[in-house]
């Protein structure tokens, strides 16, 4: 329950502000609590003097229960200046709709924006049974302030059983902030999840630079929370007999809530070129590649394939390419139907970004790197000799 | 053991607010980790393997580290704190902090500590440092540490605190008069430049670069600065919402990874043969 410490308010009234559902008011320069709080938490962090906080108890099993739902967070993002979902929300829609179907229960996709958001009803072809649309001027660009708020109002009043999001940049510190707001149990980068047979969602994720792989339970809160790795499931081709509701979240935020600025912003990838994490056929270039003038034979061989170049971090520090294009634990993880790799030794960190590609292929002239341990087809030789037969004889 | 003198915890160590206006704390979390390459599991029990395994200072906190110190050279009256929860061995990772040049260093140890989770780790950091060094300035972490790979205990500790962050940090300043702090992050697209007013949070995805060594002179001075041991009675929790006990996420399987097949090595000694064996490759799984 949520409580103020009368001695601490001084009746600023930015809880007042900040609440998503008014459940605050200021009477006679003390905060109170109204029937509707739904306990999301909002106004305990906008408390300049620590008056307000929330004790949570244990949930008993059959509170548990009550819960229902599958919940997707829709991530956007801007492309050829419309706003759109990302490929990672056509994935979780796909696995969703199978854990929905498995519980009996509806598939929501969550989206924030700031009215520009178009075109969402495609997304119940791809799965989706309710799209949830929380609209404000303020939730036009991600903030985690912001986006935590919304996401934790939403979730306190819908009360789903599982609340999926995409293991992306803004996904991973989104979710993190949400649990702990709600103190709810929060399982990273999933590979793999599945409904038991007590209807527990199994989280299967890898450990260790993905030497050993855990599957993790969330027994004691609702919702399950879990951040899903992209590029790993598959999504599926959209149904356009599929009916679903598309619905509208009331949304109170204020410009307080929001404590990042933005100062500058610096685009560093194409926009008319396909990211890495969409790329279908990747050809990537690590060390081996000499000098950064051979980039150009990594960019006619992508060309040649109708592909997209990336590269190891050891280039990115080399500055060769932006690290928009490194693939790897410190950069993106990718899944496309070919990667090639051009001059790289396959340590841990690379191959954890890369290993759910469909067909791998390796060039290297050391016949023990351990790229070769995941390659499909292993070219043992010196790819600067190689490469330039191989465009000529592509471009036959 | 050497923290032994220093472990009487006083409640809080709150300075006089004259003194803060001169010197600003920088907490930086650390984490010791098993060098990952070297993890194995037994295929039988399904437990890790972990003898001849190294533990190392988790690089990404590394960076943190080089980090904080950095700041300290370029402005100065920065106090520098390193703080890891973990086993009695962990130390040897504060002690890499200490010669690295950090100030002081506290090790959270203790048996009921095991088997925590994310919130359970981040719960007990907040309330370590609400404890102990509750008028920081800024948190500085890394984007995640290489054996679970969660990224989760900075944004964990920065809500449970209710202070802003800045994830992904590859560079960073401070402005406004030591007020706010400015980072340049990596993001999707390319970059950013953030900034939050103080006290908040800063998590690291890369660094300025790390020398692997310490001079003889570091590692002298880092025996004389303070390493102190805390263990849960030095924190205000509750026994239940410590370790595994406090966790809201339970591990209930460990298993090997599937292995992949692995494919033929062709010699590529002679580029025409190696090219159009890669040709029929991709004929052969249609990518031409
Ligand atoms: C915390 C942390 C995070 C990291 N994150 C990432 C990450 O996200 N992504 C990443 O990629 N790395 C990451 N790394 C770095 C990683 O450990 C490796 O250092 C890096 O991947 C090596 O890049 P490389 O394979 O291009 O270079 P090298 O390891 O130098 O390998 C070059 C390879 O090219 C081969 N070669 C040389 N000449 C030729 C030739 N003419 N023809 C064919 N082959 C040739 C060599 O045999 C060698 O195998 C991280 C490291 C740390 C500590
Ligand atoms: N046990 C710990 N003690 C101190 N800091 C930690 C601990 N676990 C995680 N951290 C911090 O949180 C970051 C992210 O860790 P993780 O969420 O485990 O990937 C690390 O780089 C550390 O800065």
């Amino acid at each position: 329950m949520l409580k103020i410490d009368t001695e601490k308010c001084t009746g600023c009234k930015i809880c007042e502000k900040v609440c998503p559902f008014g459940a605050i008011v200021v009477v006679d320069n003390i905060a109170q609590i109204q029937d509707n709080c739904t306990l999301c938490g909002a106004c305990v962090n906008s408390c300049p003097v620590e008056a307000l906080s929330i004790e949570r108890k244990p949930v008993p099993k059959e509170e548990l229960d009550k819960f229902s739902g599958i919940f997707i967070w829709g991530e956007c993002e801007e492309k050829n200046e419309r706003i759109v979902p990302k490929k990672v929300v056509r994935e979780l829609l796909a696995q969703g709709r199978k854990l929905a179907d498995r519980l009996d229960q509806d598939l929501t996709v969550v989206f924030l924006g700031d009215g520009k958001l178009t075109g969402l009803e495609t997304l119940i072809t791809y799965g989706a049974d309710r799209i949830m649309r929380c609209q404000h001027k303020l939730l036009g660009n991600f903030t985690t302030d912001s986006f935590t708020n919304v996401i934790s109002a939403v979730i306190s009043k819908e009360r789903p059983s599982v609340f999926l999001f995409g293991a992306t940049p803004h996904g991973r510190e989104l979710a993190p902030r949400v649990a702990a707001r709600l103190h709810l149990g929060l399982t990273a980068d999933c590979t793999g999840l599945e409904i038991d047979e007590k209807g527990e969602l199994i989280q299967t994720r890898p450990a260790f630079g993905g030497n050993i792989m855990a599957s993790i339970v969330s027994p004691y809160t609702r919702p399950q929370m879990a951040t899903v790795r992209p590029n790993v499931f598959s999504f599926v081709e959209p149904d356009n007999s599929r009916k679903g509701e598309i619905q509208d979240f009331d949304v109170i935020l204020s410009p307080s809530a929001i404590r990042t600025k933005v100062v500058a912003m610096e685009r560093l990838s194409d926009e008319r070129e396909v990211s890495i994490e969409d790329a279908d056929i990747i050809v990537s270039a690590g060390k081996g590649c000499q000098k950064k003038e051979n980039l150009k034979l990594i960019q006619e061989l992508a060309d040649a394939l109708g592909g997209v170049t990336a590269g190891s971090r050891a280039i990115v520090e080399l500055d060769w390419i932006p690290h928009t294009k490194q693939v790897g634990q410190s950069g993106l993880t990718v899944g496309p139907q070919l990667y090639i790799a051009v001059g790289i030794s396959g340590a841990i960190q690379h191959l954890v970004g890369m290993s759910s590609a469909k067909t791998i292929i390796a060039i290297n002239k050391d016949p023990d790197a351990p790229i070769f341990k995941v390659a499909d087809l292993g070219i043992v030789g010196d790819a600067m000799d190689i490469l330039p037969v191989l465009i000529r004889d592509l471009k036959k | 053991m050497i923290a032994d003198r220093y472990n009487k915890i006083s409640v809080n160590l709150r300075r006089s607010v004259a003194e803060k206006l001169v010197k600003m704390k920088i907490l930086i979390c650390v984490k010791q980790v098993p060098e990952i390459t070297d993890v194995k599991i037994n295929p039988e029990t399904g437990t890790l393997i972990r003898e001849g395994v190294d533990s190392i200072l988790n690089p990404f906190c590394e960076y943190a580290v080089e980090m904080g110190l950095e700041l300290e050279r370029h402005y100065g009256d920065i106090e520098t704190v390193a703080i890891s929860m973990g086993p009695p061995q962990a130390s040897s990772a504060l002690i890499r902090c200490l010669e690295m040049g950090v100030d002081r260093a506290t090790l959270l140890a203790d048996m009921r500590f095991a088997g925590s989770d994310t919130w359970a780790t981040a719960f007990t950091l907040a309330q370590a440092i609400r404890a102990m060094e509750g008028d920081f300035d800024l948190i500085l972490v890394g984007k995640q540490a290489i054996d679970g790979d969660t990224a989760q205990v900075g944004p964990e500790l920065s809500e449970i605190l209710g202070i802003p962050q800045i994830m992904y940090a590859v560079s960073v300043e401070l402005t406004g008069n030591k007020k706010k702090i400015r980072a340049k992050r990596e993001i999707e697209t390319g970059n950013e430049i953030m900034e939050i007013k103080l006290p908040g949070l800063v998590s690291l995805s890369k660094g300025p670069m790390i020398r692997s060594v310490s001079s003889f002179k570091e590692i002298l001075d880092a025996r004389k600065k303070e390493l102190r041991v805390a263990t849960a009675s030095d924190l205000n929790i509750d026994e239940n919402e410590l370790g595994l006990g406090g966790s809201l996420t339970q591990v209930v399987k460990i298993f090997p990874p599937q292995v992949k097949k692995t494919g033929k090595l062709v010699d590529g000694s002679e580029p025409q043969g190696a090219a159009k064996k890669l040709i029929g490759f991709l004929r052969e799984r249609k990518f031409v």
